[in-house]
């Protein structure tokens, strides 16, 4: 396992490298010319080709292009995305605390989707046909489709105006978290409960179920084994579902205020802010290869014949 | 004295109303061994996991399963939960299916013997590497360490047969074991089998299409066709004057098989080759 893990992470090393090249190049694709940005943001009234070309020399674009990917590459690996545009200030003093906020959110609504889906999933599956099952499927099939905008806003007119239960917006107590993890939980744990159901339907119907039946094991002995198994298969799905949300949370965190990296991210595109957007999509895409090595890993730690394939 | 008494065992698809078995019934004395053959699809196993209560839920069964006097029909959940495997224990075809694929083998070993005796953990090995190298399997300790797919069908086969021998059961019922299996393990297990039987006395239904296999370790045959049986009787006689067309068909077929078997070969012993 150790050999695994190793080999594992060694492998996600040039993943990363290239993550960051093509970040870097989609900036530099660009029709905009971020010395014009930044003299505009400054509020500079006209805009001179000297100014431009001075600029430039400033933010040290006036080198060559592997040189200023180097130079980028080696200060990020510090925490130094460089400094807004915008505001002036440095990217990570911005990013840092609106990556923790929408992480916290993330976390805690993976945490409910993952119990929520796996309890449902195996309830669903032991009930497979049966009412329960059609009742449970049936309601999640009409949440899940439910845009996120629409559910939030239903659910705060009834949770915070209605009743005046929970806060409306911010992110004051654990009240405040309890809506928008709603809103994202039962858009999600709609669909994945469905790949644990059919998970588990699958596992049932195994040879090994009928054999640990047959030598008289509990039921509740033969579900864990089945439940292990079954996980293999959705282990990759919750373990991505983590930088998807973080990356997802836009709607959520317009809605409710939230002060995180989906409000920030969409202020950066709509003024320009370059080094705030490019360092924003470093750290998602490092955040998807991050979480795929982990459910990697897990899913080795699960399946004993994938760690023998690497 | 029969251990196992079946009585008009009708099996039946309730989502169809398909009649999958009609009827059937027969009886296993104690220490005997009884084979069930015929074609795929002739009702065998349905008839095995019948006895079990091991088929899927939309399959629905009627008639009288006795044994040792008690009618398993009748029982609750739970007392045939503790039947299971304590005193009737299935051997089934496909030994790289029965085990959980990520769990080493040792994990069911323990956690059957477990669930049937109150012995200590050092108790359970002790009596599993004593019957599992009986069964001809070196070093038990690491097998019971290694995950079904890096040991073979044979070997797999060999340790349910290892797990029957410490559960002691008055009835095993063997699913086609030799099926999945090439000549040499298949002769293997056979040889086991009759081992286990002389070992522990326990009664049999040996459900298999390979009649040569049959004709060696039975007491008695039951012929089944399309979900019904045609034919019983002592071995020998199913063998030498069958008297239904298609036990007759069965068995020249083997013949006529083993015949042509023994001419590719070359006149070599199957079982040596």
């Amino acid at each position: 396992m150790g050999r695994y893990l190793l080999k594992r992470l060694l492998i996600s090393i040039p993943l990363l490298v290239l993550v960051s090249f093509c970040t870097f190049c989609l900036m530099q694709f660009s029709p905009l010319d971020p010395a014009e940005v930044v003299l505009q943001a400054q509020g500079v009234p006209q805009i001179t080709p000297e100014l431009v070309a001075q600029t430039k020399a400033e933010l040290g674009m006036d080198k060559p292009f592997i040189v200023r990917y180097l130079d980028w590459l080696l200060s990020c690996l510090q925490l130094d995305f460089g400094h807004s545009y915008v505001t002036g200030k440095s990217v990570w003093s911005l990013l840092g605390p609106a990556f923790v906020n929408t992480l916290k959110l993330t976390l805690v609504s993976v945490a409910a989707i993952l119990v929520l889906s796996v309890a449902l999933g195996v309830i669903c599956a032991l009930q497979a046909g049966k009412r329960t099952d059609q009742a449970v499927r049936a309601v999640s099939f009409l949440l899940a489709s439910l845009p996120p905008y629409l559910l939030a806003a239903i659910l705060v007119w009834y949770f915070a105006v209605k009743l005046d239960w929970l806060p409306t917006s911010g992110m004051d107590s654990y009240k405040s978290y309890l809506l928008p993890v709603a809103v994202t939980t039962i858009g999600y744990a709609g669909i994945y409960f469905r790949m644990v159901r059919s998970a588990v339907l699958g596992n049932l119907h195994e040879e090994y179920v009928r054999y640990s039946r047959a030598c008289g094991l509990p039921e509740r002995k033969i579900m864990l084994h089945v439940i292990r198994n079954s996980l293999q298969v959705t282990t990759a799905v919750f373990c991505m579902a983590i930088p998807v949300i973080l990356g997802g949370t836009v709607v959520v965190e317009n809605v409710f205020a939230w002060p995180g990296l989906g409000t920030l991210s969409v202020k950066a595109i709509m003024s320009r802010d370059f080094p705030l957007i490019q360092a924003y999509v470093l750290v998602l895409a490092v955040a998807f290869i991050l979480f795929n090595t982990v459910s990697d890993v897990l899913q080795a730690a699960l399946n004993p014949k994938l760690r023998e394939e690497l | 004295m029969a251990v196992l008494e079946v009585a008009d065992l009708q099996i039946w698809d309730s989502g169809t109303n398909q009649c999958l078995v009609a009827g059937s019934s027969f009886q296993v004395k104690a220490g005997s061994c009884l084979a069930i053959v015929g074609e795929s699809g002739s009702g065998k196993s349905l008839t095995c996991k019948a006895i079990m209560r091991l088929n899927d839920s939309g399959l629905r069964q009627s008639g009288e399963i006795r044994f040792k006097g008690e009618n398993l029909l009748a029982l609750s959940e739970k007392e045939m939960r503790q039947k299971r495997g304590k005193q009737i224990c299935l051997i089934v075809q496909n030994g790289m299916r029965a085990f959980d694929p990520s769990c080493v083998v040792g994990v069911h070993l323990l956690e059957t013997i477990a669930t049937h005796f109150d012995w200590g953990r050092d108790e359970i090995t002790t009596r599993l590497t004593a019957a599992m190298e009986s069964v001809m399997l070196r070093n038990p300790r690491e097998i019971m360490n290694k995950y079904p797919h890096q040991l073979s069908g044979g070997m797999l086969q060999r340790i349910m047969i290892a797990l029957a021998l410490v559960l002691a059961p008055d009835l095993i019922i063997a699913d086609e074991p030799t099926t999945a299996l090439d000549a040499v393990s298949a002769f293997e297990v056979v040889e086991q089998l009759m081992a286990l039987r002389q070992n522990t006395g326990c009664a049999m239904i040996f459900v298999s299409h390979d009649l040569g296999v049959v004709k060696k370790i039975a007491d008695e045959v039951l012929v089944m066709k399309e979900g019904a049986v045609v034919e019983s009787g002592a071995a020998h006689q199913i063998f030498s004057k069958a008297r239904h067309e298609y036990t007759r068909y069965l068995v020249s077929n083997k013949l006529a098989l083993s015949q042509r078997f023994s001419q590719v070969m070359g006149g070599v012993d199957v079982a040596e080759g």
